[in-house]
């Protein structure tokens, strides 16, 4: 029998680089003093940790349902660009380098500019606000954000009359994002919204949750909270806000255009043409309840769609 | 492969997957959506045995492994006690048992016709799956119907694949092993015909 011995050590055995290069820092440092010394080198290599936000103001827009537990929110997220499964961005986005960081205001506007993300955040007083969120998949959560209404930032800008959307475009990096390339989506992320939902006061420019600043994996350190509509319309980690005169491209919208519209707005009488969108899974509960139209939120933004066809403008 | 213990040790490595399951439930917990966990796990360890089962008789011929043939039973019961968790999964803790609901999403969506489909064609299997029906109906009609695992297979892969909203990566890794499995019974079959009609003409001739 001919036994045929292998040229090279086949792929699969070779050390992954992060372990090889790990060997080496465990090696050259030990587990203290590497862990101080990076710490002493490159403070900016880790992820801003959570830092706590006083003073939050009230708001009437707050429900009074009961809010989901912080390891509901931080351990069930959909992050495509740091793993396809719920509970992979809580992993892979620990050491996401959120500082510095900047968000660009441009396009039609007066008053473009470039805010550090700290400057940004202290332009309009920060409240706690308590929205209900309702992702496309058919579940749903209570968050306790922490924010201002994204019409303080445009109005600050001043958009000409030529600007009719707003783009947003989520920050993306393959170092820092490996599995982004397997997401199966076109990354960056981006989403769109009509000028006139994004100068809602509804509309949300959010920095933080539970009192605190983000944490990576929800959208640190700055994203955006539109409660009427199904989760992915919620941009997260902005790093650009433009002012634009036509529709703007929305990242799923452009990877399944029959299944999520320009618009998303949460409707229980217009289904996913794969699942049904009538009825929703809060975590935490048992039972399904149903869906509300504009997930409850119809009173502040029916208007904003009066005589539109929803179900052709879904 | 032929001490008895042997099958001991497949059928607890069949229960493994619900034992993980129930560990994680009780330890680190099933995610902040459990219900939707146990479908997607139950789901998974169905189709992963199917393909297990389907890889045992191409394996057995061609790493020379006879013996193998004795798990595929059992495989193949597996594939189906996993698919029954992950059906009542889904009419209990998703439809709480509305059925007019379940038939509704049945017609509905295709992807559910698909999952029903390839959890309904493995029933019969299930149920003659002993050497009792295998006598009953004869070798050769057990065996055509127990062939229904193919399309089951198609289905589960397609099911699967019209679930998931862009990472296809898993669907399509299920989908290749399937097709791969599918092909070699198809060329198998092929080369099978094609030597009966050697020996046929080799007896013409000989008859001549």
């Amino acid at each position: 029998m001919l036994i045929k011995k292998p040229t090279d050590i086949p792929y699969s055995e070779v050390t992954p680089k992060e372990i090889y290069l790990n060997r080496r820092k465990f090696l050259a440092g030990l587990p203290l003093a590497a862990l101080v010394g990076r710490e002493l080198l490159a403070p900016a290599n880790r992820a801003m940790a959570a830092t706590k936000l006083p003073n939050l103001a009230k708001s009437p827009f707050s429900t009074t349902e009961k809010v989901n537990s912080y390891n509901d929110v931080t351990h069930y997220n959909n992050f495509y660009e740091f793993g396809t499964g719920k509970e992979q961005p809580a992993e892979n986005a620990r050491n996401f380098k959120t500082y510095p960081w900047t968000v660009s205001v441009e396009g039609e506007v007066a008053k473009p500019g470039k805010y550090s993300v700290e400057d940004l955040m202290h332009l309009a007083p920060l409240e706690e606000r308590i929205y209900r969120h309702r992702c496309v998949e058919a579940w749903s959560i209570v968050v306790p954000w922490a924010g201002y209404s994204l019409s303080e930032v445009l109005k600050r800008a001043e958009p000409k009359p030529k600007a009719k959307y707003v783009a947003f475009e989520t920050y993306y990096s393959p170092g820092q994002m490996p599995l982004g390339r397997y997401a199966g989506i076109d990354l960056p992320y981006v989403e769109g919204l009509r000028l006139d939902e994004a100068m809602h006061p509804l509309a949300l420019l959010c920095f933080g949750m539970y009192g605190e600043t983000l944490p990576p994996q929800d959208g640190a350190p700055v994203r955006m909270v539109l409660p009427w509509k199904y989760g992915f319309k919620s941009i997260k980690s902005i790093i650009k806000i433009r002012l634009v005169s036509g529709q703007p491209p929305c990242t799923w919208n452009l990877s399944a255009p029959n299944e999520y519209g320009f618009y998303s707005n949460v409707n229980p009488h217009v289904d996913h043409p794969r699942w049904s969108q009538a009825t929703e899974r809060r975590l935490g509960e048992f039972f399904k309840r149903p869906t509300l139209m504009f997930n409850g939120y119809g009173d502040q933004v029916a208007g904003m769609y009066a005589g539109m066809d929803l179900k052709k403008y879904f | 492969m032929r001490k008895p213990w042997t099958k001991v040790l497949a059928f607890l490595l069949g229960l493994s997957p619900l034992g993980w399951l129930l560990w994680r439930a009780f330890h680190e917990g099933l995610t902040a959506n459990p219900i939707e966990f146990i479908t997607h796990y139950t789901g998974d360890w169905t189709l992963r045995l199917i393909i297990i089962t389907l890889a045992i008789t191409p394996v057995r011929r061609m790493l020379m492994l006879p013996d193998l043939i004795r798990f595929r039973r059992m495989s193949g019961l597996f594939a189906f006690f996993y698919g029954f968790l992950h059906f009542i999964t889904y009419i209990w803790l998703d439809k709480f048992f509305d059925l007019s609901a379940m038939a509704k999403d049945v017609v509905k969506r295709p992807f559910i016709t698909a999952g029903f489909t390839a959890f309904v064609l493995m029933i019969p299997l299930a149920v003659t799956s002993t050497k009792g029906w295998i006598r009953r109906m004869g070798g050769k009609r057990w065996q055509m119907l127990h062939r229904l695992i193919y399309v089951s297979a198609i289905a589960g892969v397609v099911h699967y694949y019209w679930l998931v909203k862009s990472d296809i990566r898993l669907p399509v890794l299920y989908g290749t092993l399937v097709a791969l499995e599918l092909i070699y019974r198809g060329v198998v079959w092929m080369a099978g015909r094609r030597g009966e009609r050697r020996r046929a003409v080799a007896q013409a001739e000989q008859a001549w």
